[in-house]
């Protein structure tokens, strides 16, 4: 069966894209940011996951306002990026995983999780970013993916508590998938930013800190804010902390954290990274080992 | 409140979606309001698009039939006008990537001050 391992959580800020592209990982600005991702990456070599399950928000690449779910769920056999309009290079392709898609979508849907199957979508920077932090810009991305996308486009997004029963659910679907994997989930986006209105840049450090301990232990009382509260504290593009609401939701097991960073500012937004690990599933696959 | 399985919801917060200081919450009433707008902006995905808006931008604007305040709002080049107007953040960062702005020049007209000062206030949150 497949096990999950744990999850990362990662800011996906565009201009991290750029960074990438123009090598600048260890300026004065950025490096303070980049080197928060040694461990995880380090961690991400230990687990050895064969699969990534996607948690992010599209901005505005795939899905438009004329037809905008909830929760989307990819079911592609890849997943291409493209121009985004404003100045990203367009990323390589990733490598999907149908049969492992349609038994999320299936084990949701029973669930009562009615999702939006999506046999394409254009992954946007929402996704590539957090791929390049934890995996490299290299061809082949040496990891399956499932991508979840969540609405923090339109209001009404998911509630916080709605994102993190979404999260169990997922759990629970990927766990009962028969082939033996390893699985990680990814939960992008956030912290604290905002890009529009007179509030714009505004950052919450105080909440972020309190964000990442509670995400840890306490993802309950995260997820009893309401939605326009959460708006308020970590911004409204901060809402993508929905993101790892889900995210979270998916750690079926006992779970400590192995790490974490939080930079202030990576271009408007509080950058931050935690990784996960779901004990639970260490000590079945210890078991299966012997 | 408590919920049957025991979740607990924070009440003390404001349920008032235009109770948030100086934020626009995109809900149903922009969405409608902004749909021609937005949907002009999801075109500049391609790059053919975006040569197209700069070599006639009011032809452009013709083409999907924005409204008069949305074409004073796009003629302005301010983004508070657009929000107004019915913009949506993700799909106007589209628009003001054809003229190079960064988000940072755009937070700043947003708030009224200097790109420096900007830039500024967003190193201070990081201090304390």
């Amino acid at each position: 069966m497949a096990t999950i391992v744990g999850a990362v959580a990662t800011s996906h800020i565009p201009a991290i894209g750029n960074a990438i592209a123009k090598g600048r990982q260890n300026d004065p600005y950025w490096k303070p940011f980049f080197d928060g991702y040694d461990a995880v990456r380090k961690w991400l070599d230990e687990v050895r996951p064969d699969v990534a399950v996607v948690v992010y928000n599209d901005h505005g690449l795939s899905f438009f306002l004329d037809q905008m779910p909830a929760f989307a769920v990819g079911a592609a056999v890849e997943y291409s990026n493209a121009d985004e309009g404003w100045g990203l290079p367009v990323s390589r392709p990733y490598s999907g995983y149908p049969e492992l898609s349609w038994h999320v979508i299936e084990s949701l849907v029973a669930n009562e999780f009615d999702v939006t199957a999506c046999q394409e979508i254009v992954v946007d920077h929402g996704f590539t970013v957090p791929m390049s932090l934890l995996w490299g810009s290299a061809s082949p991305v040496p990891v399956r993916t499932v991508p979840v996308v969540v609405n923090t486009v339109q209001y009404p997004y998911p509630t916080p508590l709605r994102c993190l029963k979404l999260g169990r659910a997922l759990g629970r679907a990927i766990e009962s998938f028969e082939p033996d994997l390893r699985v990680v989930i990814v939960g992008t986006g956030g912290l604290s930013h905002q890009l529009e209105g007179e509030r714009a840049g505004f950052i919450n450090k105080e909440f972020d800190l309190e964000f990442m301990d509670r995400i840890v232990h306490e993802p309950e009382i995260l997820a009893g804010y309401s939605t326009l509260e959460l708006v308020r504290l970590v911004g409204s593009q901060g809402i993508e902390v929905l993101n790892w609401l889900v995210m979270r939701g998916a750690l079926p097991g006992a779970v400590t954290e192995k790490h974490r960073n939080y930079h202030i500012p990576i271009s408007n937004t509080a950058g931050a990274t935690m990784v996960l690990e779901n004990h639970e599933a260490l000590v079945s696959m210890h078991l299966a080992a012997s | 409140m408590p919920f049957p399985d025991g979740m607990v919801r924070n009440l003390t917060g404001i349920d008032n979606r235009d109770g948030i200081p100086g934020t626009f919450v995109f809900d149903g009433r922009y969405a409608v309001k902004g749909y021609a707008l937005n949907k002009m902006c999801f075109s500049f995905n391609e790059a053919a698009n975006r040569e197209a808006y700069l070599r006639d931008e009011e032809d452009y604007c013709d083409r999907f039939h924005l409204t008069g305040e949305q074409r004073r709002a796009v003629k302005s080049r301010n983004v508070l006008e657009l929000l107004k107007a019915g913009g949506n953040i993700y799909y106007l960062a589209k628009w003001a990537g054809i003229f190079g702005l960064t988000v940072q020049q755009l937070g700043a007209q947003q708030r009224g001050v200097s790109v420096e000062e900007f830039n500024q206030m967003l190193v201070q949150a990081g201090k304390g």
